[in-house]
C-alpha cells in the first residue's frame, strides 16, 4: 500500500524485534564497555548531577522528611505483612467498581492475559503508559510476537523504543542520550512507524517535544486499548493511581475504550489516606518536584467517562519469593523513584544498561537477583555479579524515601551468592580459597603476625621508595596494579613495633 | 578509664605509623593506650564479601580481646562501623547456626564502646585542639563509612581546623565515594578506578599538598592512583596530622 499525499501515514510495525537484556555479560564486563563510552559518561554525569542537586533542594525544604520516610517504610511493611488479605480486599473493591481482576503467577501468564484482552477487543495495537512492571515481563516483545503493535508514549520511553535501544534508568529511560542523539533518532525512525519528524528538526527541547507530541497524537486518538502500570493501588477502595509528568499517561488512561493495568502485587497501600505519604515522598524523590504534575486516579469504570472496560492484572513474577526472605523483602517497599540511581557513584559512571535488567542501579542490584530467585537456587553469572556492583558507600540508603537499607541487602545477597557457589562447585574457586585462607590466618594473632612478617619481607623486595608499582598478575593483583600503585606492607607491623618498643616507650 | 587501641588488621600490616601516631597523640594528651595483643580483625572483608560465617570466630576473638576495656579507639571509621553496626548481625548468625548463643550478649556490651578516633577525641576526651602543628595545605576526604554508617559528622573537620598552621582547602564533591569499597576495588576494578580517578582529579585540583581521611583503606586507593600519576600530593591519616607538633621529621 502506498501513502498518498492526502491520506494519513500508514503505521507500520518496526522491522526489528524489541531488544531485551538477555545476553548482557556480568557486571564488571558490561561496566568496562560502558566506561569506555565517553559520550555516555558525559550524558550521565551531567544528568545525574542535575537531578541530585534538585532533589536535595526540595527534600531540604521539608522539616518532616525523616518522619515521612519512616511512615512510608511502615506503611509498606504493613502491606507486606498483610499482603494476601489486602490483595483480596483490592480484588473485591475493583470488581465491585466494575473492573476485572486477573492473577498472574509470572511474565508468561501476565503477557497472555494482556494479549487475550487485546484480541478479544479486535484491536491490533496498544498505547502504553510508562510502566516498570510491563518492562519487567517484556510485554512489548510478547505482544509483538502475537502481531500486536505497542506504542510507548512516555517521551523518554518512546526515544528508547524508536532507537531500538534498552532503558538505562527507571524514571528517565533515555538518560544516556543527549539532545542531538534524540533528534537523530526522531529523524531516522519516526516516519517508519507513523508521523515523521517535521522537516528541519533541530535539537531544541521545545522542537523535540513538539515533534513527539505530533507523532504521538495520532496514536492516542486511534488506539482502542491502553496498557499501564500502577504506582499505587488502594486496597480499601480499589482505586488505582498513576503518576506521570507529561500528560501522555492521562491520554492513555482516559481516551481508549479498554484499559489494562499490570501491577506488581507489592504496589498496594491499605487505605486512601496512606496515599498522602507517598504523594509527598515520590515526586520529591524522583523528579525533584514538590507536587506531581499529572496524577491519574480511577476506581473501576464510570459509564460515559473514560474507558468502558478496566482490567487489573496482579503480577507475582518472583515477588512472593522476595517476600519470604526476611532481610531481602524490604526491597519490595520500593516505589520506583530512582533516587538511589541518581546518587549512586557506580550507576553514574556505568549507566543502567550494564546492570542487564530493567531495574538498574542500587535497587536493581538487590531487586533483580531476588526476582530471579537467588534465595532459592544458584543463579547465572550475570545475576550473581549484581550484588557486588557496589562500593557499599551507602548514598542510596540515605536518599531512599522508604528507607530500604540497600547496602545491608547487598551484603546479605552476597552471602547467598557465595553459598550458592559453594553448593554447586565441588572444588572451591580461587576467591573462596583466598577468603578461607585469610580467615584462617586472621583467627590467631600468631598466624597474623607470621603473615605480616612475610608480607613485610615481600614488600621490601619489590618496593621502590615504599611503593609497589605495576606488578603484573592474574586476578585481583593485576586488577589493582593496572591503574594503581600500592603502598608496600610495612617492614615492621604495628604489633611487632609495640612488642619491640614496649608501646613506644623504648623508642 | 582503660583505653584499648584496635589497630585493625590492615593498619597493623600496612600503616603501623598510624597506630604509632595515635599512641603519641594520646600520650601527649595524658592518656595511656593499651594494645591487647590477642586482637586480629573485625571481619569486615569477609562479611562484606559474602563469607559471613567466617566472621563468627573473628567476632568471638574481638569481644574477648576487648572485654576488659572501657573504651576501644580505632583509626578506621569503616572498621568501627563494622563493629557497631554489623557485629550484632554476626552474633545473630552465630546463634541461628547454633555455634554460639552467648555472642550476642558479649557484642552488645563491647561493640558500643568501640569509637573511631575523632569520636574518642571529641566525645570522650572533650578536646578539639589537640595541640598539633602542621603548616601545610590539606584536603579532607570524608569517607563513606565514617560519615554515612558511623555518623562522625564534622568532628574530623573541627579537629583539623584547630591544628596550628594547617590550611584546610575545599575538596569539591567531597561526599562522593572514592571507589575503594574493599574487594570492589579488584572485582569491579574498572569502575573503582573510574571513581578513584575523579576523586584524584578533585584532589589535585584542590591545591592541597596533603590528602587526609579517617580511613587508610580509602587513602591507599586514592594514594595509589596519585602515585601512578606521579602527583606530589601525599596521603596521611588524620591521626598522623593530629600527632604532628611541627618538630618531627617529615612535617
Amino acid at each position: 500500500m502506498t501513502d498518498t499525499a492526502d491520506s494519513p501515514p500508514t503505521p507500520r510495525r518496526a522491522d526489528r524485534p524489541e531488544p531485551t537484556f538477555a545476553g548482557t555479560p556480568p557486571f564488571p564486563e558490561a561496566a568496562r564497555a560502558a566506561l569506555a563510552n565517553e559520550q555516555l559518561r558525559a550524558n550521565l554525569g551531567r544528568a545525574t548531577a542535575t537531578i541530585r542537586t534538585k532533589r536535595a533542594a526540595v527534600v531540604a525544604e521539608r522539616t518532616d522528611w525523616e518522619a515521612l520516610r519512616v511512615a512510608g517504610a511502615a506503611i509498606k511493611d504493613e502491606v507486606l505483612r498483610d499482603l494476601p488479605a489486602l490483595l483480596e480486599q483490592l480484588e473485591g473493591a475493583v470488581t465491585a467498581a466494575g473492573g476485572t481482576v486477573h492473577w498472574a503467577r509470572d511474565a508468561a501468564e501476565a503477557n497472555a492475559v494482556v494479549a487475550e484482552i487485546v484480541r478479544a477487543n479486535g484491536a491490533s495495537e496498544v498505547v502504553k503508559v510508562k510502566s516498570m512492571a510491563t518492562q519487567e515481563i517484556e510485554l512489548n516483545e510478547a505482544l509483538r510476537q502475537d502481531g500486536i503493535d505497542v506504542w510507548e508514549t512516555d517521551l523518554a520511553e518512546m526515544i528508547v523504543q524508536l532507537g531500538h535501544d534498552l532503558p538505562s534508568h527507571i524514571l528517565v529511560p533515555a538518560i544516556h542520550r543527549n539532545r542531538t542523539e534524540i533528534r537523530d533518532i526522531f529523524i531516522d525512525e519516526m516516519g517508519r512507524v507513523g508521523r515523521p519528524a517535521p522537516a528541519g528538526l533541530t535539537d531544541e527541547p521545545s522542537e523535540l517535544a513538539e515533534a513527539a507530541r505530533l507523532h504521538l497524537r495520532e496514536k492516542f486518538l486511534r488506539a482502542r486499548v491502553a496498557v499501564s502500570g500502577a504506582n499505587f493501588a488502594v486496597a480499601e477502595t480499589g482505586t488505582v493511581v498513576v503518576l506521570e509528568s507529561e500528560g501522555n499517561g492521562r491520554m492513555c488512561l482516559t481516551l481508549p475504550e479498554v484499559l489494562i493495568t499490570v501491577m506488581g502485587i507489592e504496589k498496594l497501600v491499605p487505605t486512601w489516606r496512606d496515599l498522602e505519604v507517598f504523594l509527598q515522598l515520590l515526586p520529591r524523590s524522583s523528579t525533584a518536584e514538590r507536587m506531581n504534575p499529572y496524577t491519574s486516579i480511577w476506581t473501576g469504570v464510570t459509564p460515559g467517562d473514560g474507558p468502558g472496560a478496566f482490567h487489573l492484572i496482579l503480577l507475582d513474577n518472583g515477588r512472593t519469593d522476595v517476600l519470604s526472605d526476611s532481610v531481602g523483602r524490604q526491597a519490595l517497599r520500593c516505589i520506583r523513584c530512582s533516587a538511589c540511581l541518581n546518587v549512586c557513584p557506580v550507576y553514574e559512571r556505568t549507566g543502567g544498561q550494564a546492570y542487564g535488567s530493567v531495574y538498574p542501579g542500587p535497587i536493581g542490584a538487590i531487586l533483580t537477583p531476588q526476582l530471579r530467585g537467588i534465595a532459592k537456587h544458584p543463579v547465572d553469572k550475570q545475576t550473581a555479579s549484581l550484588p557486588f556492583a557496589s562500593s557499599l558507600c551507602g548514598a542510596c540508603f540515605d536518599v531512599c524515601p522508604v528507607r530500604i537499607d540497600i547496602p545491608e541487602v547487598l551484603v546479605h545477597l552476597r552471602g547467598q551468592v557465595v553459598r550458592g557457589s559453594e553448593a554447586t562447585h565441588r572444588v572451591p574457586g580461587p576467591e573462596a580459597i583466598g577468603m578461607r585462607a585469610a580467615a584462617w590466618t586472621l583467627r590467631t594473632p600468631r598466624r597474623l603476625g607470621l603473615a605480616e612478617r612475610a608480607a613485610g619481607l615481600g614488600g621490601r623486595m619489590f618496593a621502590r621508595r615504599g611503593m609497589l608499582r605495576r606488578i603484573p598478575g592474574p586476578g585481583p593483583v593485576g586488577a589493582w596494579f593496572r591503574a594503581r600503585d600500592l603502598k608496600a606492607p610495612a617492614r615492621e607491623s604495628f604489633r611487632a613495633w609495640w612488642r619491640r618498643t614496649h608501646g613506644g616507650r623504648d623508642e | 578509664m582503660r583505653v584499648a587501641l584496635f589497630i585493625t588488621c590492615y593498619n597493623d600490616l600496612m600503616y603501623p605509623e598510624v597506630g604509632q601516631a595515635i599512641v603519641r597523640l594520646l600520650r601527649r594528651l595524658g592518656h595511656e593506650v593499651e594494645f591487647p595483643a590477642e586482637q586480629t580483625c573485625c571481619g569486615q572483608m569477609h562479611f562484606n564479601s559474602g563469607y559471613q560465617d567466617a566472621c563468627i570466630p573473628l567476632v568471638q576473638r574481638f569481644v574477648d580481646a576487648f572485654a576488659d576495656y572501657d573504651v576501644v579507639v580505632t583509626p578506621s571509621g569503616s572498621c568501627a562501623s563494622m563493629v557497631r553496626r554489623y557485629h550484632p548481625l554476626v552474633a545473630e548468625l552465630a546463634a541461628a547456626q547454633g555455634v554460639d548463643a552467648t555472642l550476642s550478649e558479649k557484642v552488645a556490651t563491647v561493640s558500643p564502646r568501640v569509637l573511631e578516633l575523632t569520636e574518642f577525641l571529641i566525645d570522650v576526651l572533650g578536646v578539639t585542639d589537640v595541640g598539633a602543628r602542621f603548616p601545610h595545605t590539606v584536603a579532607f576526604h570524608p569517607t563513606c563509612h565514617s560519615t554515612r554508617l558511623l555518623g562522625v559528622g564534622d568532628r574530623p573537620r573541627r579537629l583539623l581546623a584547630a591544628v596550628d598552621g594547617l590550611t584546610l582547602v575545599d575538596l569539591p564533591r567531597s561526599e562522593a565515594c572514592c571507589g575503594f569499597g574493599g574487594t570492589f576495588a579488584v572485582k569491579n576494578a574498572d569502575t573503582s578506578v573510574a571513581m578513584g580517578l575523579d576523586k584524584a582529579d578533585d584532589v589535585r585540583g584542590s591545591g592541597a599538598e596533603v590528602l587526609t581521611a579517617g580511613d587508610t583503606s580509602c587513602l591507599m586507593h586514592i594514594g595509589g592512583l596519585l602515585s601512578r600519576q606521579r602527583s606530589p600530593v601525599r596521603v596521611m591519616h588524620l591521626a598522623e596530622i593530629l600527632a604532628e607538633t611541627g618538630t618531627e621529621a617529615g612535617a
